[in-house]
Formats: C-alpha cells, structure tokens, sequence
C-alpha cells in the first residue's frame, strides 16, 4: 500500500522533472533534471520491484545508479572541454568571467 | 512487532514521498540552475535516504537489504559530486547567479535596492551582508505575484 504510493510519487516527480528538462533555458539545467528523472528511476525500480512482489529488481538499480552517474560526468566534460578524449586537461582556456553569460 | 514495523517503514516511505515531491516541485519554481540544484539535492538526500530506509525496514536483514543498503550509500556519496560539478561547469562557462533584483523584476518598491543589487552582482561575495539584507524585502514582493513564471 505505502509502496503504490511511493510509486506514484516517483511517478509525480519524475513528469515534473521531466516538464524542467524539456524548457529548460540551459543545458545545464537540463543535465540536472536528467539527473534527477535518474534517481527517481531508481527509486522507482526499487519500489516497483516490492509493489509486484518481486524485490530482486533492486540489482537493476544499482546498474542504473552507476549508469546514472557516468552518464552525467560524460556530459558535463563534454560540455566542458567540447570532446570526450583524454585532452590533457582542459581544451578551452579559462573564459573571463561575465562575458560569456547566457 | 510486525506491525511496529509496518508502521516504521510506513512513515519513512511517507517522509521520502515528501521529500520526492518537494524537491520536485522546487525544481519546477525556483528562478536559477544554482537554486534548482537545492531542489535536486533535497530529492537526492532526504527522498532516497528515507525510501531507501524505509524499504531495509520492511526487508529486514537479508541479501536484497544489503543490496538496497550499497544503492543507498551510493547515491548518497555520488549525486552530491555530479551537482556540484554540475554547478561547477556551469559557472565556469559564465552563468550567473540570479539576484534579487531579479526577482523583483525591476517594478516598484525596489528603488533602493537596485543600484545595490547591481553593484554586487558585479563583485560577488563582497556584498553578502548587503544581499541577505535585502533579500528578505525581494522575496516577499515576489512571492504574492507568481515570482518567476517566465523560466
């Protein structure tokens, strides 16, 4: 009973977040309401597994959890230094700050 | 005893719903990538920890507990880091924080506040003292008039 309700404010959560990623004015709030959509679906798994009565699904969670955060530091070093390789660093120098504003 | 267990992972559940759905909802709200990853870590922190607790609880100490117990400890340590680089790169690449004149959208009322405003947006952390002072008066003029519906 309380994990149907858990699933349902996963559920609640995640099409908020999701409104976020999809009019966010930057990339960067997208990325974090990506981030967050992940961890909703990884208390959803959790609690799914419990509501069907099957809780061996929180093994999925853990993967998506170790997905989750690879995935966003691949991102935001793309964004970053504009590419994924080994750059030795940073690619772009140091912006002056306040110039490059949004 | 079964059913002060019930109980006990009931109200954790319940704590993290609210975490989940507060941290969601201040997602949506909040003016500025710097205040939203507030809201992400309220949902990171306190919604997993509570429903991941509450999940132990109702388990008790088998395999799958333990497997719950390293989600837990991992999100715990690992979505704190991808906010702050998050946030991190973000100001890097030249966002900036939204300041109380903002808010306020430069309407009425905010006279005095403004040429301050502006001057601390220029020189941020000088003006802390200032920015907290009128802080206050912004957010409360903001927040009768559905303070950033434009974002």
């Amino acid at each position: 009973m309380m994990f149907a309700a858990g699933l349902a404010a996963c559920a609640v959560a995640l099409v908020l977040a999701l409104v976020r990623a999809m009019r966010g004015p930057t990339a960067f709030d997208r990325l974090l309401a990506v981030n967050a959509i992940g961890t909703t679906v990884i208390l959803g798994i959790a609690l799914h597994g419990y509501v069907l009565g099957r809780p061996e699904f929180v093994d999925i969670s853990i993967l998506y959890a170790i997905i989750n955060f690879i995935g966003t530091f691949a991102v935001l070093k793309l964004f970053d230094t504009g590419g994924l390789g080994d750059s030795g660093g940073r690619a772009k120098p140091d912006l002056p700050s306040g110039e490059e504003g949004q | 005893m079964e059913q002060v267990i019930d109980i006990l992972s009931g109200l954790c559940i319940a704590a993290g719903i609210v975490a989940l759905i507060t941290g969601s909802l201040g997602l949506i709200r909040l003016p500025d990538l710097f205040s939203r990853t507030h809201a992400v870590g309220m949902m990171d922190t306190a919604g997993v920890g509570f429903i991941i607790l509450g999940l132990i609880i109702h388990e008790g100490f088998t395999l799958v507990s333990v497997k719950l117990a390293l989600v837990g400890i991992f999100l715990f340590f690992t979505s704190p880091i991808a906010t702050h680089a998050v946030a991190q790169v973000a100001y890097r690449a030249g966002l900036k924080p939204v300041l109380e004149e903002d808010r306020t959208g430069g309407k009425s009322g905010a006279g005095q506040a403004g040429p301050k405003a502006r001057a601390s947006r220029k020189a941020p952390g000088k003006a802390a003292g200032k920015k907290a002072a009128g802080k206050k008066a912004a957010t409360k003029k903001a927040s009768g008039k559905k303070a950033g519906g434009k974002r």
